[in-house]
């Protein structure tokens, strides 16, 4: 194996690109931000969140100015306190929670879409990112804090829980509750440690134990590890928490942490991209990345060996056990990089040299099947047509991160992060130290 | 088609008069009641005839009721036709593949499903001379086919003759339960009890229900060339089994091409020109489908009724069955249960395993528990999902810390070689032991697999026993060494490995 040539340069472009995303995707006017490239897409509040943290790290990497990323952050802020909160099917969200989707322009719910509670928990993130970096006393400044002190402290978190001992998924109006809730091992920590941090309506402790509850300690690849399908699962929650040497009481007991964790389900995914159980075009030791995504569509091919494969459109793929229908994504692997970067800089590498495609200049791809056919004639396989912002927004804070460790210096600073993890029963580390 | 009945067979076919003259012989006499019974079962299901066999084989003196046909559901309406079924179902998926395998196209194919159907009716009815009323006749047991009630608490009433007992046993199983949905009564469904008389396809198939029953007919006729759907309320399939498994299964039924509707309820269902309307709702979204029949298999419901079970003391409710305590005793010492009627997990072989624990406490003072046994459970589709102990779950409520080693079918060799790589092998061990307290197996053949993990947990065998125990390779049921193999290295932690590097050096 060569040495990994892949350097700061580089990840400073792929950082920059994925910043663009949020810039070109924004509307100026309220601040939203479209889930994706595709022509009249709706905004996404996730990805409204990673831009509002994709703005901290634009101003500190000098994408674009301070002044100009307070400015939009202020524009998003004050849409979110003045747009409509109720039970009408086309408000923007209920009891401080948001859609999952909301019209670009009006901010109004579209698509019959549900009322997230992980999406709002990743839009508020970024609203607490901004609420802790921007700390001058100049008037822009100090309303961002106001706002987004206001924003985090109207959510009713407990509301979510539905009176179970676990948050539901989401909400509708006519419908209530979907009938899950959040269990086993998920992007959702986030969620819980936001709703236990809140000061003014916080979900009870005992929350995270019925969450943790599920949690599945798993042996694979002789990789000890807290299982979790999609590699995005391992990831979202680390954009802002610096679980580094901080350990709940499941970790206590398995003497590891999270941050550890998503190093060894870093290794899961190499190891399963070597194995290549089902004989996919291209994956190897240096070719996974394997996550929620959109992918081909749904479609059946017979492939080389006689193989009748099914491809998917927009599904949570995962290892080992699926789905899996050959579809990569690129920005996944990147998103693992303060993981594990010995083996994520080599993929890096292997992405540039042997699949140049899929580092377009409006960022990297969302995904790439080699496998499947698209009639081209060529081998390219097939190529996602457009960028997403749930995709752009790991790759340029997880670079941030690994290059500086920005975000999550900013948020052991955030008492909501601080206070919800010690009432998970987080431990040790830096948090012994904090004020926050 | 109105609402299903139980035990219709069909008429003028000599596979099904085979079975009836087994099972329900139409020239039957009941014999004369002896004085006094030690035992008197009532249904002739797998629970009745492993607790009157085993009693007769013992000196009891047993009297055997049953009101409908000897051998029960898995004979007659369960697991004996339905893997007849499943059998014929995974041949025509094979023969699909058949380019995997051969190299060359699929071979074109036109399912003969009325020659799938007479070949199970073939077979059960080659089975069912297994539990004719006549071999049971043979074996001592004064058979009696009629409806059995209690008298008192020491009599039973059947067909106007009173049989008086030391004990009893309530084994009288459960049938399908009747889905609360608007207007299906009316427009007719099938369930377990139904299905099997089918000797024409129905070219669009409504299953309702994402349990075992729902899960294995639906891939079964979607492989025998019905286009089907099955909608079910929950998000996964198989409630309570691990989601992995239950994502792997639903992966493989869209493989099969089956409409898989999940978080969706079917609110009600109308007849209109010769086809079934159902309105299926979503996410608050509705949407009608047409199909040709519907098959319900939405749980199991006791057979408590008409038994005048007040009579004799017998505690039960409409539920949850007859309520036994954990030594299977009812409300009345004298009596048992064993099997559906009093289970919750409503299986075949927890019938036999609970009419052998009936046996030693009412006839011989014994003491045998319900909870000490230890349960394996299989779901038939392809591939298989088989389970036994804990779940991870469960163990974690509990306070165990767990640990699971799982190994994918996809790293077996001969998985691989079969092309038969979806699925896994689970073993959940006490965390820092190699004590086995549960095992998850997703596999084609799984339900032979688990069997080794079970005989492990009832002989106290831990998982680096399992790893001394030579496999013959190559099997499938390697994965289960391979996951033992697995335990053994995390035995060696870095000191020993430190150590043993040092050595080694040192030898050299």
């Amino acid at each position: 194996m060569t040495e990994p040539s892949t350097g700061v340069e580089d990840l400073q472009r792929l950082q920059q690109d994925a910043v663009g995303y949020f810039l070109r995707a924004a509307n100026p006017d309220n601040g939203l931000i479209a889930d994706s490239s595709r022509e009249g897409s709706p905004c996404s509040i996730a990805a409204t969140g990673l831009g509002l943290a994709a703005w901290v790290v634009g101003a500190e990497r000098g994408f674009l100015s301070r002044g100009d990323a307070a400015l939009r952050t202020l524009t998003a802020l004050r849409f979110f306190r003045d747009s409509s909160q109720g039970e009408e099917p086309d408000a923007t969200g209920h009891r401080g929670f948001y859609y999952h989707f909301l019209d670009m322009k009006t901010g109004r719910r579209v698509w019959q879409c549900e009322l997230s509670m992980i999406d709002t928990a990743i839009l508020i993130a970024g609203v607490l990112t901004c609420g802790t970096y921007f700390s001058a006393a100049e008037d822009d400044e100090r309303e961002i804090r106001a706002l987004a002190r206001f924003l985090y402290e109207r959510i009713d978190w407990p509301w979510a829980a539905a009176n179970g001992p676990v948050v539901r998924m989401g909400w509708k109006p006519k419908a209530g509750f979907l009938s899950y809730g959040w269990e086993g091992y998920s992007e959702a920590m986030l969620l819980y440690i936001l709703g236990l941090g809140s000061p003014t309506h916080p979900l009870p402790a005992a929350s995270y134990g019925a969450w943790t509850g599920s949690y599945q300690w798993e042996n694979l690849y002789d990789i000890d590890f807290l299982f979790a399908a999609p590699l995005f699962i391992h990831q979202l929650s680390h954009v802002w928490i610096d679980l580094r040497g901080i350990q709940d009481e499941f970790m206590r007991e398995k003497r590891s942490d999270y941050f550890e964790n998503s190093r060894r389900a870093t290794a899961v995914q190499q190891q399963y991209a070597i194995r290549n159980p089902l004989w996919f075009k291209g994956y190897g030791e240096n070719c996974w990345g394997i996550t929620a995504g959109l992918g081909p569509g749904f479609a059946k091919q017979r492939c080389e060996g006689g193989i009748e494969r099914q491809f998917y459109g927009y599904v949570a793929r995962g290892v080992p056990f699926g789905p899996d229908d050959g579809t990569l994504a690129p920005w996944a692997a990147v998103a693992s990089l303060p993981f594990a970067p010995e083996i994520v800089l080599a993929a890096i590498q292997h992405f540039r040299d042997a699949h140049p495609e899929v580092l377009s200049a409006d960022g990297l791809l969302t995904s790439f099947n080699p496998t499947f056919d698209t009639g081209a004639g060529n081998h390219r396989g097939w190529l996602s047509p457009e960028h997403h912002g749930l995709d752009q927004g790991p790759v340029a804070l997880m670079i941030e991160n690994h290059s500086s460790g920005l975000l999550w210096r900013l948020m052991r600073e955030c008492p909501a992060i601080v206070t919800g993890l010690r009432r998970a029963g987080f431990r040790k580390g830096w948090l012994r130290a904090s004020n926050g | 088609m109105s609402e299903p009945g139980r035990g219709e067979l069909l008429p003028n076919d000599p596979c099904d008069a085979e079975l009836l003259a087994n099972v329900r012989p139409a020239d039957w006499t009941n014999p004369q009641p002896a004085q006094s019974y030690n035992l008197v079962v009532l249904g002739a299901g797998t629970a009745g005839l492993v607790t009157a066999a085993a009693a007769a084989a013992l000196g009891a003196r047993v009297a055997l009721v049953e009101k409908n046909l000897m051998g029960g559901d898995c004979l007659n309406v369960g697991c004996v036709p339905s893997k007849a079924l499943l059998r014929s179902a995974r041949f025509y998926a094979d023969l699909r593949h058949a380019a995997r395998f051969t190299g060359s196209a699929p071979v074109p194919l036109e399912v003969d499903f009325a020659a799938v159907m007479e070949r199970m009716r073939r077979l059960r009815a080659h089975i069912s001379h297994h539990d004719s009323a006549q071999r049971f006749r043979d074996l001592g047991i004064d058979v009696f086919l009629g409806e059995a009630a209690f008298a008192d608490r020491r009599t039973v009433n059947v067909s106007g003759v009173k049989l008086k007992f030391q004990k009893a046993v309530i084994a009288t199983g459960a049938r399908a339960a009747r889905p609360l949905i608007e207007g299906l009564a009316e427009a007719g469904y099938l369930t377990n009890e139904t299905v099997f008389n089918l000797t024409e396809r129905p070219r669009r198939l409504l299953v309702i229900g994402g349990g075992p029953l729902g899960c294995e007919l639906a891939q079964a006729f979607a492989r025998l060339g019905c286009e089907v759907i099955i909608a079910s309320q929950e998000p996964y399939f198989l409630p309570g089994e691990e989601r992995d498994a239950a994502e792997i299964l639903a992966d493989a039924l869209r493989r099969d091409g089956i409409d898989v509707r999940l978080n969706t309820e079917v609110t009600s269902v109308t007849s209109r020109g010769g086809q079934k309307l159902a309105r299926l709702v979503n996410d608050n979204q509705e949407a009608t489908v047409a199909v040709d029949e519907i098959l319900a298999g939405v749980g199991r419901a006791p057979n408590v009724e008409g038994l005048n079970l007040e009579a004799a003391g017998v505690e039960y409710d409409g539920e949850h069955g007859v309520r036994v305590n954990d030594y299977l005793q009812t409300s009345n010492r004298r009596i048992y249960a064993a099997g559906d009627v009093a289970l919750e997990r409503k299986f075949t072989h927890m019938a036999d395993a609970t009419a052998r624990i009936v046996i030693q406490n009412a006839l011989f003072w014994g003491h045998k528990k319900l909870s000490s046994l230890t349960i394996p459970w299989c779901t038939y589709t392809d591939p298989e999902i088989a389970h036994v102990g804990v779940y991870v779950k469960e163990a974690r409520e509990g306070g165990f810390p767990i640990k699971t080693f799982t190994v994918p079918m996809s790293d077996v060799d001969r998985a691989v070689l079969d092309g038969e790589e979806d699925g896994f092998v689970k073993i959940h061990v006490h965390e820092g032991t190699d004590t086995i307290l549960g095992a998850t197996i997703v596999a084609r053949h799984a339900g032979e697999m688990i069997n080794e993990v079970s005989l492990a947990m009832v002989a106290g065998i831990g998982l680096k026993t399992i790893s001394q125990v030579i496999h013959s390779y190559p099997t499938q049921a390697e994965a289960i060494r391979k996951a033992a193999d697995a335990y053994n290295r995390t035995r060696l932690t870095p000191f020993l490995r430190a150590l043993s590097r040092r050595w080694l050096a040192w030898s050299r």
